[in-house]
């Protein structure tokens, strides 16, 4: 079977890549573009270590196919930083201990950023309802969910 | 070291620094189980069982073998055929003759997703198509899932060579741990309550599937690259299955998404081995969650029965537990460790815990976080909530007259040394969440739990480099932030700051041999290692200091990582700061670090109380936990916000365990919803805060007081939650998990 060339965008830069048409986008970030940030959890869009942005919107890219990227623009974890520094969001996960494995941790970031993308001041039922697809084992999502808040604050410019 | 008794002394240790791993995983870079690829690696794939016991009649690979791009194909006529004793591994025992069965089936296949043969491909689609063209005769055998209908006469068998009292069994094996006379104790009771209970097997639920990337070269030489809780474990039990010599192989530890106990065994690790050695190139092998499901973990499910009988002042005169925990496929429940602490956090005379580990069609279980414990505790602190009931007493009151305290000889053995129980019933008791108000429909429950935690092998080396900075190498896989820990220690007794400590959990080759991250051991045992190791450091920068000045070694001494004069008598020289001595470290006798392996001892028992307040809604039986609060004895907190965060996670895995999460079969013996979407772990909506309390009462038998934290908060919340749910709608729930239509039922049956 012939393989399908895509031209998108990943993190603001160009790229482009051959896939097969079956490919998940997860495989192809992964395996093709070396971008092993996204994680595969389940395959099955239940656990969100896969989350990216796909022209904005938040998907899990284990659900998406690669062909479907073509035209478009894919945010993922490797995009969230500003060159060396680090995102409000990376530095309030750190600050609160919201991780511990941290295999989750790129998808909520990910998730939590279209959160505030959409939503800059939101309650802690709406972050909590809005991460309900990004499964921790570890945390039992308390400290996450502060440090959500806490960067939200931040970005708002509340705590200057 | 001697114990650092005044907390006020330590500069590091119980300050909440960002973890050295932490930006790695903040930004997608941390190197995790199936992100590695090595040049020409191959794409290895798994043919699992459809039947839940079939006998393997034939196999043929052939049509597999001839697509193209397919490089190797095993079965399990490529493993060595192992005999079956009981052989030393770590701490414990295992039997390696069990564990290659497992890896991959021989003669019969004894659970559905059990391994048949594996496949080595040039791509995933190809391993794929090559495994379904794999073709094995089964011969399909009667079998048996529920753990007392395989106890039963006439059951299936699975094991030709498991016997019970003389006669071929699926009961492996009967534990019993007791403390004077339990029947004649409940013979003076007042007051006895006695209750069954049932639990149903639960995933780890870890969100990283397990993942392997081995290479094998021709002269045996062996690389694997593998996410899980010891990279020492998986050199010993790939040596032991593949007949390999040990120091041919070399295991690197990728970062673990999370185990739990469920990654202290080897799944896919012998599989990819073995792969690559057929196929001269590295292969690579990661689960689905489907797989992880079907053909990992999880921990057992279990019947018991709990008696307990009290005087009417709510001094417990007897009690028993009698148990039975599914082993999976193969022998190994954690029986003993739920007997062990079925009845630890009280003072009791008169006690009997005995429990069957019992074979069925079921995966083999996995350890899960303080294994056995939560099965139990689910039994005997239901049984104590309708004690205190009968009893009219208040259920943190009547765990107050029976504590468990320093001198209480355990049915296990021993004769607990200060423990901190009574300080965490203090501090549930003294909580506000305690005596705050409840609405309609809304019940409060508490439970307690009790953990040994243990100590065992670690390695630990400190190395000063030649700016004076520090490299701190342990064996310890990092699950929840250990590595933070490990510096901290470091730096707390080298008296250099944090950042200055960089560590790193070490290869095979690089460390000494550490038993495997669990049983809350890694800051207590491995923490102790660095301790010893940094000690040796400070020992050393001491005598080269004494060497420049000219003075004896004991003339020194070491102060906020300074070399000074012990004394006016010493000489009247400046202090030399660690940077100054490692700068010379070359004139006064070479490289200055130190490697220390122990076996530790005088771990301390954990305990935990919890608080639970439910809503339960009386139209669906869905129940909402409404607050949660933990409380810990942690020994001392070496960074507290790992501490906070390992008893809020746990806590909320038995929250999952109490209300939702359960192994569904169906009538063919198949899991019936081995996915996340049917398989419910609990989610962000699902849970308010999770409020901590941590309690300190050092562990004096490790420098920093030390107890170990991650598998008590998974003790009570199994009873905590249902008994909260027994103050919200008036019935006891006896089997797990309380979900929705079970709630129901029980309100309906009640009206």
């Amino acid at each position: 079977m012939s393989k399908i060339h895509v031209t998108t965008t990943v993190n603001g830069e160009p790229a482009e890549f051959l896939c097969e048409p079956q490919e998940s986008l997860l495989d192809v970030l992964r395996d093709k573009l070396q971008l092993t940030g996204s994680k595969e959890g389940c395959g099955s869009g239940d656990c969100g270590a896969c989350s990216i942005t796909l022209d904005g919107r938040l998907v899990c890219s284990c659900l998406v196919l690669g062909v479907e990227a073509e035209g478009k623009t894919i945010g993922t974890i490797e995009g969230l930083a500003n060159g060396d520094e680090l995102h409000p969001l990376q530095r309030k996960f750190l600050e609160h201990a919201a991780l511990q494995c941290g295999f989750c941790t790129p998808g909520l970031l990910v998730a939590t950023k279209a959160l505030l993308d959409a939503n800059p001041n939101p309650t802690e039922t709406e972050a909590r309802f809005w991460l309900a697809g990004n499964l921790c084992r570890c945390t039992g999502y308390d400290k996450i969910i502060r440090a959500v808040m806490d960067a939200a604050a931040e970005m708002r410019g509340e705590h200057a | 070291m001697n114990f650092v008794a005044n907390k006020s002394e330590l500069k590091v240790v119980g300050t909440r620094p960002v973890r050295p791993d932490g930006i790695d995983k903040v930004t997608g870079k941390a190197m995790f189980g199936a992100d590695l690829t090595m040049a020409g690696t191959l794409t290895g794939k798994v043919l699992r069982s459809p039947h839940a016991h079939a006998r393997i009649v034939a196999i043929d690979a052939s049509k597999a073998l001839a697509l193209p791009g397919v490089k190797a194909v095993i079965t399990a006529a490529d493993f060595p055929e192992i005999s079956s004793e009981e052989a030393a591994a770590g701490d414990g025992a295992v039997n390696f003759r069990h564990m290659a069965h497992n890896v991959l089936a021989r003669d019969k296949v004894l659970y559905e997703g059990h391994a048949v043969a594996a496949v080595a491909a040039t791509s995933q689609a190809i391993a794929d198509a090559a495994a379904a063209l794999i073709e094995i005769t089964y011969e399909v055998l009667p079998f048996v899932i529920d753990v007392e209908a395989a106890m039963a006469d006439g059951a299936p068998l699975l094991h030709d060579d498991i016997k019970y009292n003389g006669k071929p069994s699926n009961i492996t094996k009967r534990v019993e741990f007791k403390l004077g006379d339990a029947d004649a104790g409940l013979a003076e009771a007042d007051v006895v309550v006695e209750g069954r209970y049932e639990t149903t097997a639960v995933h780890q639920g870890y969100i990283e599937p397990h993942a392997v990337i081995a290479s094998v070269n021709p002269d045996g030489q062996t690389q694997i690259f593998a996410s899980s809780q010891g990279q020492f474990m998986i050199r010993q039990y790939v040596s032991k299955i593949l007949a390999m010599d040990i120091a041919n192989i070399r295991v690197t530890p990728a970062e673990i998404g999370g185990g739990f106990g469920g990654k202290t065994l080897v799944y896919l690790e012998p599989l990819a081995v073995a792969l690559s050695r057929k196929a001269g190139k590295p292969v690579k092998m990661v689960m689905n969650r489907e797989e992880v499901f079907r053909a990992t973990g999880p921990t057992s499910g279990g019947v018991m029965t709990v008696k307990i009988g009290a005087k009417k002042d709510g001094t417990i005169t007897g009690a028993t537990i009698d148990i039975a925990l599914q082993a999976g496929a193969f022998p190994g429940s954690p029986v003993a460790p739920a007997c062990m602490c079925a009845f630890a956090c009280y003072d009791l005379k008169n006690v009997r815990a005995s429990g069957f580990d019992v074979v069925s069609n079921r995966s083999k279980i996995a350890a899960y976080r303080a294994p056995g414990a939560p099965i139990s505790a689910f039994g005997v602190e239901s049984a104590m909530d309708d004690l205190a009931t009968k009893l009219g007493m208040d259920p943190i009151a009547l765990r107050e007259k029976n504590a468990a305290k320093a001198g209480t000889k355990a049915a296990y053995g021993p004769v607990f040394p200060e423990i901190g129980f009574e300080q965490v019933l203090e501090a549930a008791k003294s909580h506000p969440h305690w005596s705050a108000p409840l609405g309609p429909n809304q019940g409060r429950g508490v439970a307690t739990g009790f953990w040994f935690n243990i100590g065992g092998d670690s390695s630990a080396s400190v190395f000063v480099n030649e700016d004076g900075t520090i490299s701190v190498v342990s064996g310890s896989p990092d699950i929840g932030g250990s590595r933070a820990s490990m510096a901290m220690m470091a730096a707390e007794v080298l008296g250099v700051p944090y950042e200055k400590v960089r560590p790193i959990v070490g290869d095979t080759a690089q460390i000494g041999i550490t038993g495997m991250t669990g049983g809350s051991r890694v800051t207590f045992a491995t923490g102790m290692a660095t301790v010893q190791a940094a000690e040796k450091v400070v020992d050393e920068l001491k005598k080269r200091a004494a060497m420049i000045w000219d003075i004896s070694p004991e003339a020194v001494d070491w102060k906020d990582g300074e070399a000074v004069p012990a004394g006016a008598n010493a000489g009247g020289f400046d202090p030399m700061p660690l940077a100054a001595i490692a700068a010379k470290a070359g004139k006064t006798g070479g490289p200055i670090g130190s490697e220390v392996s122990i076996n530790a001892q005088g771990a301390g028992a954990g305990f935990g109380a919890h608080i639970c307040d439910v809503e339960v809604d009386p139209e669906t039986g869905f129940v909402k936990v409404l607050r949660y609060t933990a409380v810990q004895d942690v020994g001392r907190a070496i960074h507290p916000s790992y501490v906070e965060g390992q008893i809020q996670g746990g806590a909320v895995q038995g929250i999952g365990w109490a209300l939702n999460e359960e192994y569904l079969y169906d009538k063919n013996g198949r899991m019936d919803n081995a996915g996340f979407l049917d398989y419910r772990v609990p989610v962000a909506s699902d849970l308010p805060m999770i409020e901590a309390v941590v309690v300190e009462v050092p562990n004096k038998r490790h420098p920093f007081g030390v107890r170990g934290v991650g598998e008590v908060p998974i003790i009570p919340p199994l009873a905590a939650v249902g008994n909260a749910i027994k103050a919200a709608i008036g019935v006891r729930m006896h089997s797990l998990p309380m979900s929705p239509p079970k709630i129901l039922a029980a309100i309906d049956g009640k009206a």
